[in-house]
């Protein structure tokens, strides 16, 4: 890509004409790159449903409420403390890592509530795959890495032209085919986080969480991580959560604004507001909102 | 106009600066001295072992069996029997000192966690005087006794499991430090993949701790090679022992023919080649203990999964 990079101004709402114009102007770039605005024909595929997220008896996140559609981009934006990551990490059950996490609310995945009796964290985790703020590739080799969550799954199939696919999918297959038996480490920041990309694409999972995938990268690669969502969207479900706000206006269809109560000290996270993304950014609802994309708060 | 800065304002001051060079002289000193404690031991090991092989006659080196006080140095006996004892040891300790790692380091809440963690050094702190008698009256009557009639009071496998037992904790913190140092981060992309606990520990969490893993292993090693008190108590053959492979038998480590020669109690202590070849066998376990450690430590800088 060699256009220049867009700066906070450039996605601030500006006032009347303006702001329209920046709105037509993201509908258009989502259009060139996905073929189209978000519309209602996806269906819901993940909704959360006033979830609450507490550790011990610390309330992180306060009843949040999102409908997550299916081969959509779906952002978590908000400031430092805001649950966006708590949240994310509550849908395919990673806080159950953290003995004192428990969510309340439901968190329903194809109309199952996940966090029902009889549900299994592990089978959740292969449907709900995820990607981690810091690349984090196995000390093995790339081939490994990749073939690593099917040989787990049990799969049966040709595992060689799995890794090959998944890595085609992930847009490394070229840099790395002819040293699938290195260590992943020997691999560039990018590279590795494309990696990791790969790895979750591996199991085939139809939702893949992103936690801050690019905060870690330089803005080439990141440039492509974000092109790589863009191809990823035709056949995953993806939920991003992202410190950057240029970011989410790049790549979402969705965006989903946190804000955070600080009360005794105490740090509760709220969803001020979720919408189409070109909206909440030139036209937000809550003046919250409009603070937070405008630079006077967070 | 600010006042003109001259050298004397920087030099400091020549008390502090004194204190501080006599300071640096006592560390030197101290670490010479052990450094030279060291040289001299080495020495001195080496000087009487090679005036023991240079008068000793060589076929008594390889005989029927360990009787220094009838001039027959049968060093096969004692090695046997330290391999052996050691390595009851170390079927002891493996599994018993992995288990309790992956069990401390993946398993347990944190509060079980907090008190067990301190138990388990605590563990590795008991006296082998102690564990040494207790093999003795607990292990050799109550366990190898039951199992194999044929077993007499003092054996060879009543002081490898004692040793084992002795070696278990280290093993056992060792091994969990390893384990604890794997980033989050590499479970976390396991568990995020679909992995249970027992995968995550098994194909991630152990192989990227393999290098303390096996370090933790030859550490004990080392010390169950090195362990004396136990082999002295509970393996008998105080006086000498026959050259054997069974470990339902008596037999005599490197160290607790060391130990008898040295405490008399074998009633040898000063007579000329009988005592010396005391520092033969010491150089021997000297050596063998070296190798190991270095070996230990190209192991771990060569097949490490570095995270």
């Amino acid at each position: 890509m060699t256009e220049e990079p867009t700066t906070d101004e450039q996605l601030a709402p500006r006032p009347g004409a303006e702001q329209a114009e920046l709105a037509a102007e993201i509908r258009a770039e989502r259009k060139r790159v996905t073929g189209g605005t978000p519309d209602d024909a996806h269906d819901v595929i993940i909704e959360l449903d006033n979830v609450d997220v507490y550790y011990g008896d610390f309330h992180a996140v306060d009843s949040v409420t999102i409908p997550v559609r299916e081969k959509e981009i779906t952002a978590f934006i908000g400031p430092s403390g805001c649950g966006k990551s708590t949240v994310l990490r509550s849908i395919n059950r990673m806080n159950d890592l953290i003995e004192s996490a428990r969510v309340e609310g439901r968190i329903a995945y194809h109309g199952v509530d996940l966090y029902g009796s009889g549900v299994d964290p592990v089978e959740v985790r292969r449907h709900i795959g995820m990607v981690f703020q810091k690349p984090n590739p196995f000390p093995k080799s790339i081939y490994d890495n990749i073939a690593f969550g099917p040989k787990i799954a049990g799969f049966k199939g040709d595992m060689d032209d799995l890794v090959e696919s998944s890595l085609q999918r992930a847009a490394l297959w070229d840099e790395v085919k002819d040293k699938l038996d290195e260590s992943a480490f020997a691999l560039s920041g990018g590279q590795q986080q494309r990696l990791c990309i790969a790895r979750a694409i591996a199991t085939s999972p139809d939702v893949l969480l992103m936690d801050e995938p690019a905060s870690a990268l330089d803005p080439i690669a990141t440039l492509r991580i974000e092109d790589l969502m863009y191809e990823l969207k035709q056949e995953y479900t993806i939920i991003i959560v992202t410190h950057n706000m240029q970011q989410a206006a790049r790549v979402s269809d969705r965006t989903a604004f946190f804000s955070v109560d600080v009360n005794e000290g105490k740090r509760t996270g709220r969803l001020v507001e979720f919408t189409e993304t070109a909206k909440l950014f030139t036209d937000p609802a809550e003046q919250e909102t409009e603070d937070y994309i405008t630079g006077r708060f967070g | 106009m600010t006042q003109q800065l001259t050298l004397e304002d920087l030099a400091g001051d020549a008390k502090r600066r004194n204190r501080e060079r006599r300071v640096k002289v006592l560390f030197v000193a101290a670490g010479l001295v052990s450094i030279a404690v060291s040289i001299l031991i080495i020495l001195s090991l080496a000087g009487e072992a090679w005036s023991f092989i240079s008068q000793v006659d060589l076929s008594s080196l390889w005989t029927v069996g360990w009787f220094p006080r009838r001039g027959l140095y049968d060093i096969p006996t004692l090695i046997i029997a330290t391999t052996i004892i050691a390595g009851i040891g170390m079927l002891v300790a493996i599994p018993l000192g992995l288990g309790a790692a992956a069990y401390l380091a993946e398993y347990a809440s944190p509060r079980a966690r907090r008190w067990l963690k301190p138990t388990v050094e605590i563990l590795a702190g008991i006296p082998s005087v102690v564990l040494g008698f207790w093999a003795l009256t607990f292990i050799s009557p109550e366990v190898v006794a039951r199992i194999f009639s044929s077993a007499k009071p003092f054996t060879m496998m009543a002081a490898g499991l004692g040793v084992g037992v002795l070696i278990t904790p280290l093993v056992a913190t060792v091994s969990e430090d390893a384990m604890k140092a794997v980033p989050m981060s590499l479970r976390e992309a396991s568990y995020g993949l679909g992995a249970d606990r027992a995968v995550t520990v098994r194909k991630v969490v152990f192989p990227a701790a393999l290098s303390g893993i096996v370090a933790s292993m030859i550490l004990a090693l080392s010390r169950a090679i090195g362990e004396t008190m136990i082999v002295f108590m509970a393996a008998g053959a105080v006086g000498g022992a026959l050259r054997t492979f069974n470990p339902l038998d008596p037999g005599q480590t490197m160290t607790a023919a060391i130990a008898a020669l040295a405490t008399g109690s074998d009633q040898v202590a000063g007579q000329g080649l009988t005592f010396q070849s005391l520092f033969f066998v010491g150089l021997l376990l000297f050596l063998i203990t070296l190798a190991l450690n270095s070996l230990s430590n190209r192991f771990v800088r060569k097949y490490r999964e570095q995270y």
